[in-house]
């Protein structure tokens, strides 16, 4: 294992994504993940990759659909409204098939909202954003080294299931730091071997005029575009089993249980430790991939339980999944803050007590 | 002993195009094909194809492609540019899609300098959408959303985009071409050559705008289509080099 060093979250995260194997960068500068492009504008170069500024988002995402199009493994990243402006493109690159590896560091909305850390992106990142039937695989971490290790093997992921790969955290990720171990450099593939490495993607044919390839989205025959969408569900329908990801404790036991998922999990994590010197057992699942959703792990809740809540950054967006995976069986309760304010640790074991001995 | 005076190019696929009979991409596409064969570069090339009545491009050029959303195809390429230095990359684009929707990302592949080459079909009028107003569509042409003619008051005058993009340092090689007339297509083909050797010997960005016809949308028949270009387009577009570097004068 490498040595540990003190890294800015927005700088390990750029870190990660070229360790792993991005060569290629596109963006564009918004707070609170600017860090990022900076980082990588001066450190890419000299790996043998390629960094360029976009004129926008909209641009961003572009470059980013050719050049992994063209069978590069490309990084992106952005926050709530560039990631809003890049959905078109996002939709596109899931139904043309091409490996991405995007990066949300979010903030508070609706509009431009604001510059401090929020999760009302949830439907945005989860629910797809961008227009027609498609799934991004959407992992949210609860530190930088976690997020370091999800980032690390992103450009596998992406290659492998030939789709966008979102990772999912909060201004507050991205600004604080933390000590984080890298992972070693994984090598950058050259041109020429491109073709033999994803054999869909186009690099011009060179002699063998029997091979051209087409990347694309558009099906003018209803038919046609159905059997695609139903071929890309199918693989959804895999990637649902194979990419889901969860973390709890207590849930066996838990007289409540609290949901949620990146800064958010940490702080719930410590008033699960104030609702337990309170004589409340309190349980906590942390959902690491939120699409898929964990739903199976509501299965573990003790069937005793008051309610099942969840704590987020936003109006109640996760809740929506809480109440799947509760499938009816336990009251659902919402423990939020928004517009970049954060809950502290008591507030939300105050809230979940009351939660505990009111109802929801 | 008989002589070929004509044949197919290797650049083309031999299936039937989706265009309008009297449409001018058929023949924008043949001298783009017909170049890269003579370039020997049909296998080294990579195309992109914009949203427009060219969406399916694919289908009827022989090299690797990829269609772009509606404007992009300019960022698109730039970044295939970044995986494959060594390739030729090309956008083929309208006037909506160009000089419309597309404008930010033509202006900044333009002025980075980018090494594409971008073909831009220039027929003052939205093809695949029915003909609506495009923003190269002439003071007083009727279009289905402007049906009693442009005007500049409400819609403004239309815009010069090879003008524009030849003030910018990194477009090095522009010009406007017409494809009415066979003396026309000629010089046409001689402009494609010209920008993809820019390209090949990695100067800068590089355009084409040719002068192209819409009978369907325009509503004449396809010869009425090419007097019409020749008398209303010429006059507002004029054919010439815009901006050329000393190594392909």
């Amino acid at each position: 294992m490498a040595d540990k060093v003190l890294m800015k979250g927005n700088e390990a995260f750029a870190e990660a994504a070229m360790r792993g194997g991005c060569a290629f960068y596109f963006g564009y500068p918004i707070t609170p993940q600017s860090e990022i492009p900076e980082y990588i504008s001066r450190e890419l170069p000299k790996r043998g990759g390629k960094f360029l500024q976009a004129e926008s988002e909209l641009g961003a995402i572009n470059m980013a659909y050719g050049a992994g199009a063209a069978g590069g493994a490309v990084f992106i990243s952005s926050s709530s409204p560039g990631i809003a402006l890049m959905q078109e493109g996002i939709s596109f690159i899931a139904s043309a098939e091409v490996p991405l590896v995007a990066l949300n560091v979010s903030r508070g909305g609706p509009g431009i909202g604001g510059i401090q850390p929020g999760q009302a992106d949830y439907n945005q990142v989860t629910r797809g954003g961008g227009n027609g039937d498609y799934k991004v695989p959407v992992f949210a971490p609860a530190s930088i080294q976690e997020a370091v290790d999800i980032l690390y093997g992103a450009a596998e992921l992406a290659k492998y299931w030939q789709n966008p790969i979102m990772v999912f955290v909060d201004g507050i990720m991205g600004q604080m730091m933390e000590p984080v171990a890298l992972p070693e450099q994984k090598p950058f593939s050259k041109p020429e071997d491109i073709r033999k490495e994803r054999p869909w993607a186009i690099t011009g044919y060179g002699e063998d005029d029997g091979s051209k390839n087409v990347v694309k989205s558009l099906r003018m025959q209803p038919d046609d575009l159905e059997r695609h969408v139903e071929k890309l569900f199918a693989k959804y329908a895999i990637a649902e089993k194979e990419l889901v990801s969860v973390e709890s404790e207590g849930l066996e036991d838990a007289d409540i249980v609290l949901v949620a998922y990146g800064t958010m999990a940490r702080i719930t994590k410590e008033a699960v430790q104030l609702l337990s010197a309170r004589g409340i057992k309190a349980g906590l699942l942390r959902p690491i991939s939120l699409w898929p959703y964990p739903y199976a792990e509501f299965e573990k809740i003790n069937p005793e339980a008051k309610a099942v809540v969840s704590v987020e950054l936003s109006m109640g967006q996760m809740v929506q999944d809480v109440k799947i995976g509760v499938a009816g069986k336990f009251p659902v309760g919402l423990i939020n803050r928004t517009g970049g304010m954060i809950p502290t640790s008591l507030e939300i074991a105050d809230r979940a007590e009351k939660i505990f001995k009111e109802g929801v | 002993m008989a002589t070929t005076l004509f044949k197919y190019t290797k650049g083309m696929h031999r299936v039937d195009t989706s265009y309008c009979p009297g449409c001018t991409h058929g023949v924008a596409h043949r001298l783009i094909a017909e170049t890269l064969e003579e370039m020997g570069m049909l296998g080294d090339t990579i195309g992109v194809a914009p949203i427009g009545c060219a969406v399916q491009a694919h289908k009827f050029l022989n090299v690797d492609m990829c269609e772009a959303a509606h404007g992009r195809a300019p960022a698109v390429a730039s970044g295939i540019r970044r995986v494959h230095p060594d390739k030729l990359v090309f956008t083929y684009q309208g006037d909506g899609d160009l000089a419309s929707i597309g404008t930010a990302e033509i202006v900044h592949a333009a002025m980075r300098g980018e090494k594409i080459t971008t073909f831009f079909i220039n027929n003052c009028i939205y093809g695949m959408t029915g003909g609506q107003m495009a923003p190269t569509t002439l003071i007083g042409q009727k279009s289905t959303t402007s049906q009693d003619g442009r005007t500049k008051e409400q819609a403004g005058s239309p815009i010069h985009v090879s003008e524009l993009l030849a003030t910018l340092d990194g477009a090095v090689y522009i010009e406007r071409v017409s494809l009415a007339t066979p003396g026309d297509i000629r010089k046409a083909k001689k402009a494609v050559r010209r920008a993809f050797e820019v390209q090949q010997k990695g100067l800068g960005f590089s355009l084409v705008e040719f002068l192209s016809t819409c009978p369907t949308n325009w509503g004449v028949t396809p010869p009425d289509a090419m007097k019409w270009l020749q008398e209303n387009m010429l006059p507002q577009f004029p054919l010439g080099v815009l901006r050329s570097p000393e190594e392909v004068k």
